[in-house]
């Protein structure tokens, strides 16, 4: 059992995704000489963070309860800003 | 999307209906302290998440940090102390985690742990917070009147203290919803004390043009005499709004905070509470948050280089002047005339129009901003009311 789990893990899925030919020129040469070895390992680090950054935005956003955000919703409609 | 609140989480001391009716109760068997409409208006910013991370008036360690390094003891950046002044006399019998009942125009207003009761320097506050000491400097010659002992405690808010502009009074967890709501990501917050000029009007626009969204915030409050009074800059920003720009990207709602006229300091305040509303960008005036030549024109754009670490990013827009032979509102930058083209919109000039009942011309002011400010009979802070 450990080793088809141990297998599964190894078996990381990859798909591709499309970036500008020139933004992939500039990121190949502003990685030379870094501790990134190709420009897939660069933008996955880079989209890590930024994704990480993001689902902490939403988690904050959804720190107002739907019944709060509702209130303040018809607050601002009855205000005439929304 | 809006900026993170200031130190991450969007700060919420107001109480819940079912718990504020045993608060109140509580508060009323608590020593009173009686509060002013500046420390009111504080509470009120600390409840609702304008000062974010702060949940209650500064104790000492921050107070110290705030006066010698402008960060908390978090490391956070703060330039101005929010500090809660008492009398010895009032807090005979209150020691350090008691709870003690603040107090507004004769209503229990919040509940105040007090963490911490300590003395001020105030020769020191004004050096460090004002850079001068001269009693002329209207944010001085405040501090030297506030009262001799500091408390720091967290707070909960009782209840909003009255609000003349409730209608267009919006708290950051509602500028939030509505940013979101409208689609913006890119916000500018423009801060103000006065009415707009063309010059106003220029540098707003210049901002709105690579963001989505103004975010017009006029500070309502304690404000020196001579400066405008509340209801007048209110008037005059719907009047330009009305007429001259596309509503759908524009918000107008009133920050009660006193002006402390600490230049530098202040703009780097005024930064921070607007990042706390969910602005990305803040719009950084020539002299921000000056008065007289305490400062240098630019020293405001020269204290945030010390702030990498703000969080929102200020917009250095240079100061815009008429140009005769440009035809229009233009900058240093963007304008090659010389000098005797160009028309400067001196605040003090449009003062004097306005007191002698002048309507400014229009390359300095909107014909429908000037009505409503001509309107009014005293459209200035008296000498005696401040």
């Amino acid at each position: 059992m450990d080793n088809h789990r141990e297998g599964e893990k190894r078996k990381t899925r990859y798909t591709t995704v499309s970036i500008p030919v020139t933004l992939y020129e500039r990121i190949r040469k502003l990685i030379e000489g870094t501790g990134f070895t190709s420009v897939s390992q660069f933008v996955t680090y880079v989209l890590r963070e930024v994704v990480a950054e993001m689902e902490e935005e939403k988690l904050k956003s959804e720190a107002v309860s739907e019944e709060e955000k509702k209130a303040i919703i018809e607050r601002l409609k009855r205000l005439g800003y929304i | 999307m809006v900026s993170r609140p200031h130190g991450g989480r969007l700060i919420d001391r107001t109480v819940s209906p079912k718990r504020r009716e045993r608060l109140l109760e509580e508060a009323r068997e608590l020593p009173r302290i009686n509060v002013n409409e500046s420390i009111a208006a504080d509470a009120a910013n600390i409840a609702h998440g304008v000062y974010s991370p702060l949940e209650g008036f500064m104790v000492q360690e921050d107070y110290i940090n705030v006066l010698d390094q402008m960060r908390l003891s978090n490391d956070l950046p703060w330039t101005i102390p929010i500090i809660l002044d008492v009398d010895p006399e009032d807090i005979i019998g209150v020691n350090e985690g008691d709870d003690i009942a603040l107090y507004y125009r004769g209503e229990p207003l919040a509940i105040m742990r007090v963490e911490e009761i300590y003395g001020w320097n105030k020769k020191e506050y004004a050096m460090k917070v004002f850079k001068t000491t001269d009693p002329n400097h209207p944010g001085v010659a405040k501090t030297f009147k506030r009262r001799e002992l500091l408390i720091g405690g967290s707070i909960d808010l009782l209840k909003d203290p009255p609000e003349p502009f409730e209608n267009i009074r919006l708290w950051p967890k509602e500028t939030r919803v509505l940013f979101e709501a409208r689609g913006w990501k890119r916000i500018a917050a423009f801060q103000t004390r006065n009415v707009p000029h063309m010059g106003h009007e220029y540098v707003q626009k210049a901002a709105l043009t690579f963001t989505d969204g103004l975010f017009i915030n006029p500070l309502v409050g304690w404000k020196k005499p001579g400066d405008y009074r509340d209801e007048v800059i209110v008037k005059a920003y719907k009047a330009l709004i009305e007429h001259y720009y596309p509503k759908e990207v524009v918000v107008l709602s009133v920050l009660r905070m006193e002006m402390r006229y600490a230049g530098p300091r202040e703009a780097v305040h005024h930064a921070i509470v607007r990042k706390n509303f969910g602005a990305t960008h803040f719009i950084v005036g020539r002299d921000h948050a000056g008065v007289g030549n305490y400062y240098g024109p630019y020293e405001a754009w020269e204290i945030f280089r010390e702030f990498p670490d703000l969080g929102i990013t200020p917009l250095f827009v240079r100061e815009a002047f008429y140009c005769k032979k440009c035809g229009q509102m233009v900058n240093e930058k963007i304008c090659p005339h010389p000098e005797e083209f160009r028309i400067r919109i001196s605040g003090t000039k449009l003062r004097k129009m306005i007191m002698s009942g002048q309507k400014p011309p229009e390359y300095m002011m909107r014909p429908e901003v000037a009505r409503v400010i001509l309107e009014h009979s005293k459209p200035f802070i008296g000498e005696d009311e401040a």
